[in-house]
């Protein structure tokens, strides 16, 4: 029972019924429309044979008389497929056709309307059989009736092949209507059920699972497709989430394990005020980078957890180039170095401003730390250009960049290489990075400029681009 | 002398925060929760409210809101943990003139305070020429002068030292200028802002005889007439 409620349930089931009741409908009124109209066919066939019948009968009375028109209808009785006569005297006696009993009331009433009755004929055997015709009487000179009329056998063999084909077309219908539901049933059912087991196994923490897509892109693809995405998007939110714990739990119990160490010695050795101040001021700037490290963890965490469409505007990137140009402009040249702008004007991305900024302070300030070419000078040189329907914003330095194969790995966070060990920095600089491109819909690529490093990010065209 | 009130419920902060505005010859007074600080704050006359965002009974950014309904206009400085750009802008949307994400350098909250102390009530009300010593700066001429030297300066040099003179006298802090100057909230690692001071005290101080432009050690940057 509990099955049954279960299918009566399903989608599959539902549409089979309406199925069913629309192509019943629509056969139900299609042969009711065919009937209807074959039988008024027929009615005015039977009624024209009936006229041609009777316009000849009268004229062989009035040339021969009684006589004539008994052969007459003898003759014609007598044809395959002949219609029907009666003859009767005034008294209502029978004398010619081939009737065997005809209600009397017919033969009382005189009319020329074409009625329909119920009679009794002969067949070759002389049995009796009752069958249906439409007649017309006729009266004719001295007291003589005359009655024609057309046997109705073949419209009711016709009704009854109506009637059988109704039987036939509703069984096939409801057939059909099964068929239909079997199938769509089982292949609805059989998607439905793979999506709602996978799902079940992902419910119980199994988050790498994905659903099934069958590549024949129908809604059901389209769906999963879906689906995965959203799974695809939550995996890398948890992801970061454990990263950033794992990372917490690294990266700042080892500045903590410092600070502590250092109060202890203090407390235990500072012989003196100074010392003691020493001590203090060190804990401080300690603290301070442990704030520093979480507010760029945390950062990180919310651009990553940010939906792409908060805080996004057209923004004309030249513009924003230009303002973190000016700011850093100085501070380069103060080392030694310089720092250039190829940008288009009005190069406008949908974006977020402030975080684009923060890019590029990022990736001036690490073009800073590690872009200085033998000499020791810096060249820093800021693009920005479009791509087929993107626009690429790039930072290329002059230094020794980074090997290919550490390339992937710099995103990720606290990731420090050898090299930059003696730099300050917490390595979280690429990873911000990272998370805004990721934010735009692009990606940070990492290059090799020959000399140097180029890094890039990909934004999208803002709607007010003019091109 | 300021008076102050601190909307604040963990104690120990508080009392960190009125004794070193106590130490800086402020008077400061402390509600434990947001009705409690409304009534207050309603009450008395304060130069300035420090409200913590997260408050017991009622919400920091609803006690501003409250307030500014009420017609009161007293600069709010906003405490929070939460540090992001778009929480800041939910504070100032509230009401708030200022905000500081925790945990805080207690120079920079003093700097911050002291400058919403002194800040102008309504935009009108800003001067068009500022004077430090001999050092004039003229907003509408948009010129600067030192003596009878006249100093030519890129915009940004102009929009850093009105800022500078605007609060002359007061202690303005590295991150002030960033978001003032620049609009920028974040935190750069390099010293981009020493290097423009520089530049621009290279312009305005360099081949005079009294430094006008001052750095004041672990807190920032004050524009004064005499050195301390």
């Amino acid at each position: 029972m509990n099955r049954l409620a279960r299918i009566a349930r399903t989608t599959a089931f539902k549409l089979a019924l309406v199925y069913l009741a629309v192509f019943t409908a629509l056969s139900a009124f299609m042969l009711i429309y065919i009937s209807r109209n074959t039988n008024q066919l027929m009615l005015t066939q039977v009624t024209q044979t009936l006229d041609a019948e009777i316009t000849g009968l009268p004229e062989e009375y009035a040339r021969g008389g009684v006589r004539a028109l008994v052969a007459a209808i003898d003759s014609r009785a007598r044809r395959p497929d002949a219609s029907l006569y009666l003859l009767t005297d005034f008294a209502g006696n029978i004398i010619a056709g081939n009737i065997a009993r005809m209600p009397r009331i017919v033969l009382e009433e005189s009319s020329a309307d074409v009625r329909r009755v119920e009679y009794a004929r002969r067949n070759i055997d002389g049995e009796e059989i009752r069958r249906e015709a439409l007649i017309r009487t006729f009266d004719l000179r001295g007291g003589y009736r005359l009655l024609v009329g057309r046997d109705l056998g073949e419209r009711r063999h016709f009704v009854h092949i109506l009637e059988e084909a109704r039987r036939v077309w509703i069984g096939a219908v409801v057939l059909m209507a099964v068929i239909t539901w079997f199938f769509v049933n089982r292949r609805i059912m059989k998607r439905i059920d793979g999506i709602s087991a996978t799902s079940k196994t992902i419910m119980h923490g199994d988050l790498s699972r994905r659903l099934p897509v069958e590549g024949n892109n129908d809604e059901f693809d389209r769906l999963a497709v879906n689906l995965n995405d959203m799974l695809e998007r939550i995996e890398l939110l948890m992801r970061g989430m454990k990263d950033v714990t794992d990372n917490i739990a690294h990266d700042l119990k080892t500045p903590l394990t410092r600070l502590r160490g250092r109060v202890e010695t203090a407390l235990r050795d500072a012989g003196s005020e100074e010392a003691y101040r020493e001590a203090l001021e060190a804990t401080l700037e300690d603290s301070e980078n442990l704030i520093r490290i979480f507010d760029a963890l945390l950062r990180i965490a919310r651009i990553e957890a940010m939906t792409p469409e908060a805080g996004m505007d057209d923004v004309d990137l030249s513009d924003v180039v230009d303002k973190i140009a000016e700011l850093y402009e100085p501070v380069v040249d103060d080392e030694g170095g310089t720092l250039t702008v190829a940008t288009a004007p009005q190069l406008w991305v949908k974006g977020n401003s402030d975080l684009i900024s923060q890019v590029l302070v990022n990736l001036i300030e690490n073009a800073m730390k590690y872009g200085r070419n033998d000499t020791g000078a810096v060249k820093i040189e800021v693009m920005a250009e479009k791509v087929a329907d993107r626009i690429v914003l790039s930072v290329r330095d002059h230094g020794t960049g980074i090997p290919s194969d550490q390339r992937e790995r710099v995103r990720g966070r606290f990731v420090r290489l050898e090299e930059s060990r003696t730099e300050p920095g917490y390595g979280l600089g690429l990873s911000l990075v990272h998370a805004v491109a990721g934010l735009h819909g692009g990606q940070l690529t990492l290059h090799d400029a020959q000399p140097g490093l180029k890094a890039s990010i990909d934004l999208p065209i803002g709607t007010a681009s003019k091109d | 002398m300021l008076k102050l009130l601190i909307i604040e419920d963990d104690a120990e902060a508080a009392a960190y925060l009125a004794k070193g505005l106590d130490e800086l010859g402020h008077s400061a007074d402390r509600a434990e929760d947001g009705e409690a600080g409304l009534e207050q704050a309603m009450a008395g006359s304060y130069d300035v409210l420090i409200v913590d965002r997260m408050l017991p009974k009622r919400d920091g950014l609803s006690v501003i809101e409250s307030l500014r309904s009420a017609g009161d206009h007293t600069p709010v400085l906003i405490l929070s943990a939460l540090g992001q750009v778009d929480d800041r802008v939910k504070g100032l949307k509230a009401g708030g003139d200022d905000y500081l994400p925790k945990p805080y350098a207690f120079t920079e909250l003093q700097a911050r305070v002291e400058a919403l102390a002194r800040r102008p009530k309504a935009s009108g009300d800003l001067e068009t020429t500022y004077q430090v010593g001999d050092l004039v700066l003229d907003r509408l001429a948009h010129s600067c002068r030192r003596g009878d030297v006249e100093i030519p300066l890129q915009p940004r040099e102009f929009r850093l030292l009105e800022y500078l003179m605007q609060h002359a006298g007061q202690v303005v802090t590295r991150t002030m200028l960033l978001e003032n100057v620049w609009e920028y909230h974040f935190d750069p690692q390099t010293n981009v802002i020493d290097v423009h001071i520089s530049r621009l005290r290279a312009k305005i101080d360099k081949d005079f005889d009294k430094p006008l432009l001052q750095t004041i050690r672990g807190a920032g940057y004050s524009i004064r007439e005499q050195t301390r």
